[in-house]
C-alpha cells in the first residue's frame, strides 16, 4: 500500500543555516538510501520545486546538491538582504526551513 | 571515561587536537566531555571563537555577542588544561569578530588569567586581522578590483566610505609563524575555521588534503557528532592516513552520517572549502565507522590557489535604531494589516520625506521570518504581532521615526473597522532603543602577495 507522507515524518534532519552572509543553505538529510532515493526520484525536492516553495526566481538558487555521503538534498538561496541588516528578522537563517516540513511526499510505504 | 575511546594512538606519526567550543565565548564550554578530552593526550586544544552569523553590528560597533564573563569561563577552561598538560592552545576569531580590540580583550584576559592562576612563564602569541579602510582605497584607486562574493560587485569608494571596518580572514600561515616562535598560547584574529586546527597539523607535515579536512570536521566542536548536543568536546587525530573524530560525550557518538552530515554543515555547497591559500574538494571523501563513537575519514584533496586572494568581511552603521511592539486581535484589521503599516509610514513620510531614514515593519505571525519567501503569507494568524524599526542618522530622529509608525498604526483609518477606540494592541506604550543599525558591506576578496602581509604578528611572555 503506497500512500503520501510528510517530508517532517520521513526526513532525519531539516534545518536552514546562513552559509555566510548573503545566502541561506538548507540541509534534508534522511535516516536510509530507499528514502532518500524516493525523495530525490519524486522531484518534490528538485532545483524548481524549490522555487515553487518559496515562490524564488531560479536565479536565486545558488546551489542544489545531491549529496550521498549523508543522504541528503541540499540547496542554496541568496538571501533578499544579507544577514542581519535592518528588517532582516532571521539572522542566523535557521528558521527558513518551515515551508518544507508539509510537503506531501507520494509513493511512501 | 567512555571506555570505548581509543587511548593508544593509530600510527606513530599522529596529531590529536581537543576541541572544546565550535564558538568559544557564544554559550559555555560543557566541562565534562572537555575533561574527558584532556585524560586522551592532546597534543593541541584549539576553538573558534568567530561567527559571522552574529550579524553585522558586533563588527561594524567593535563589541562581542559574547558576554565577557563567558568568555573568560572558556578561556580559563583551556588555559588552565593546556598549561597542566603543557600543550598549545589556540584559539581564532577571538571575541566573535576577530577584530584588533578583540584580539587585545583576549590577549588581556589570558594575561589576568595566568597571573590569578599563579602560572609558570609561557609565551602568548597573537596577530590582527584589521584591514584599514585607507589601504583598501589605495587599491580601488589604482585599479584593482577587490572582488565581490555571491553574485555581490566589486567593492566601489561609496561603498568602502560607508563601511566602519574590515577584517581579513586568515589562513594557517601566522599560526605556523607564531608556533615556530614558541607561542604556547595563540590568539588570533579573524581567520577561517579550519586554519585553527589546520596549522598545526601542516606545520607537523601532514598532508594539506586531511589538515584542512580535519580543521573543516572539528570546527564545531560536538556539532559533528549525534544525537544533537552543542558545546560539547571532540577529540580529533590526524594521520599521515586518514582524519579520525570521536565524540566524548557518552550519550553521544560521531557517525557516518553525522560527519558527513557536518561536512556540510553552514556552506553553500558540501563539496568544497575554501580558505586563503587553496580549497580542499571533498567529493571523494570516504567515510568510515571506525570504533562506537569514532568515524574515520580518507580522501579530500587540497588544490592550492594559483592567486592568493583573502576574504574580506566589512560592516558599516545604517543609522540609530529604536523598535516599537504593536499587536493586532481584530480580524478586520488583521486581514489589512498593510494598510495600517501603509499609513502609519504615510505619517512618517509627511514628517520627514520618504528618504533618509529607514522604516521597517516585521509582522510577526504573517511573514516576520520568511518575508515574500513565506508560502502562507496569504493565511495571517488571529493575532499578529509587529515589530516596528526605525533607523536614523541621529537617535533623536530614530526615537521619532518610530513613534510616529508605532503610535500611527493605532490611529490607522480602515473604512470599516468596528473598533473605534484604538485599532492596536500596545505592549509598552513607548518605543526602546536598540543597538545601532548596521550592514555587511564586504564580502569580497583581495589579491595579496604574501599570505601573512595583513596579519602583523606578536609575541608576549605572560605568567610569573
Amino acid at each position: 500500500m503506497m500512500a503520501s507522507r510528510k517530508l517532517s515524518e520521513i526526513a532525519k534532519t531539516i534545518r536552514s543555516k546562513n552559509a555566510g552572509v548573503d545566502k541561506i543553505t538548507f540541509d534534508v538529510i534522511f535516516p536510509d538510501r530507499a528514502t532518500y532515493d524516493r525523495v530525490r526520484e519524486s522531484g518534490i525536492l528538485s532545483r524548481a520545486a524549490v522555487c515553487r516553495i518559496f515562490g524564488v526566481d531560479p536565479a536565486l538558487i545558488s546551489d542544489h546538491v545531491e549529496f550521498e555521503p549523508a543522504l541528503a538534498i541540499k540547496f542554496t538561496i541568496y538571501r533578499r538582504m544579507p544577514s542581519g541588516s535592518p528588517g532582516d528578522a532571521d539572522v542566523f537563517g535557521s528558521q527558513q526551513y518551515g515551508p518544507l516540513l508539509d510537503i506531501e511526499v507520494p509513493g511512501m510505504p | 571515561m567512555p571506555a570505548s575511546i581509543q587511548h593508544g594512538r593509530s600510527a606513530n606519526h599522529t596529531l590529536r587536537i581537543v576541541c572544546p567550543n565550535g564558538h568559544l565565548g557564544f554559550a559555555p564550554i560543557k566541562t565534562g566531555s572537555f575533561r574527558t578530552g584532556c585524560h586522551c593526550e592532546p597534543d593541541l586544544i584549539c576553538a573558534d571563537s568567530g561567527s559571522c552569523d552574529v550579524g553585522p553590528v558586533p563588527l561594524g560597533a567593535d563589541i562581542s555577542s559574547s558576554p565577557l564573563q563567558w568568555q573568560v569561563d572558556d578561556l580559563e577552561e583551556m588555559l588552565l588544561a593546556s598549561r597542566r598538560l603543557g600543550v598549545p592552545m589556540i584559539v581564532g576569531s577571538a571575541g566573535d569578530t576577530g577584530t584588533n580590540s578583540r584580539v587585545d580583550l583576549f590577549v588581556g584576559i589570558i594575561r589576568e588569567l595566568a597571573r590569578k592562576h599563579g602560572l609558570a612563564k609561557f609565551n602568548v602569541g597573537y596577530f590582527y586581522s584589521e584591514v584599514s579602510k585607507e589601504a583598501l582605497r589605495r587599491r580601488i584607486v589604482a585599479g584593482e578590483e577587490i572582488a565581490g562574493l555571491d553574485a555581490r560587485s566589486p567593492l566601489d569608494l561609496a561603498t568602502l566610505d560607508a563601511t566602519e571596518r574590515v577584517v581579513a580572514m586568515a589562513g594557517i600561515h601566522p599560526y605556523i609563524k607564531l608556533l615556530n616562535e614558541g607561542a604556547d598560547v595563540i590568539i588570533g584574529g579573524r581567520s577561517s575555521d579550519c586554519a585553527i586546527f589546520a596549522a598545526p597539523a601542516v606545520r607537523c607535515g601532514f598532508p594539506e588534503g586531511l589538515a584542512y579536512f580535519y580543521g573543516k570536521v572539528l570546527e564545531c566542536a560536538s556539532f559533528c557528532a549525534e544525537p544533537y548536543a552543542g558545546k560539547e568536546s571532540v577529540l580529533g587525530e590526524i594521520t599521515m592516513d586518514d582524519v579520525k573524530i570521536t565524540a566524548l560525550l557518552p550519550e553521544q557518538r560521531c557517525t557516518v552520517a553525522s560527519v558527513a552530515g557536518h561536512a556540510m554543515y553552514e556552506r553553500a555547497n558540501p563539496f568544497y572549502e575554501h580558505f586563503l591559500g587553496g580549497h580542499i574538494d571533498m567529493s571523494q571523501c570516504r567515510y568510515e565507522q571506525y570504533d562506537e563513537r569514532t568515524v574515520r575519514v580518507t580522501g579530500p584533496r587540497y588544490v592550492p590557489a594559483s592567486e592568493l586572494r583573502v576574504k574580506l568581511e566589512g560592516a558599516g552603521k545604517v543609522g540609530e535604531r529604536y523598535v516599537g511592539i504593536v499587536g493586532v486581535r481584530d480580524p478586520y484589521t488583521i486581514a489589512n494589516i498593510d494598510l495600517v503599516t501603509g499609513w502609519a509610514r504615510q505619517q512618517v513620510v509627511e514628517r520627514f520625506g520618504d528618504s533618509g531614514y529607514e522604516l521597517h515593519f516585521t509582522v510577526y505571525g504573517r511573514n516576520a521570518i520568511l518575508g515574500d519567501n513565506e508560502p502562507l503569507k496569504a493565511t495571517p494568524a488571529h493575532e499578529l504581532g509587529t515589530v516596528v524599526q526605525g533607523v536614523a542618522p541621529t537617535k533623536g530622529m530614530a526615537e521619532e521615526v518610530c513613534m510616529i509608525a508605532t503610535r500611527q498604526m493605532f490611529y490607522a483609518r480602515l473604512p470599516q473597522v468596528k473598533g473605534t477606540a484604538g485599532g492596536v494592541a500596545f505592549l509598552l506604550d513607548e518605543v526602546m532603543p536598540a543597538s545601532p543599525a548596521y550592514r555587511w558591506t564586504l564580502n569580497h576578496t583581495m589579491r595579496l602577495d604574501d599570505p601573512l602581509e595583513l596579519f602583523p604578528t606578536f609575541i608576549a611572555e605572560v605568567g610569573v
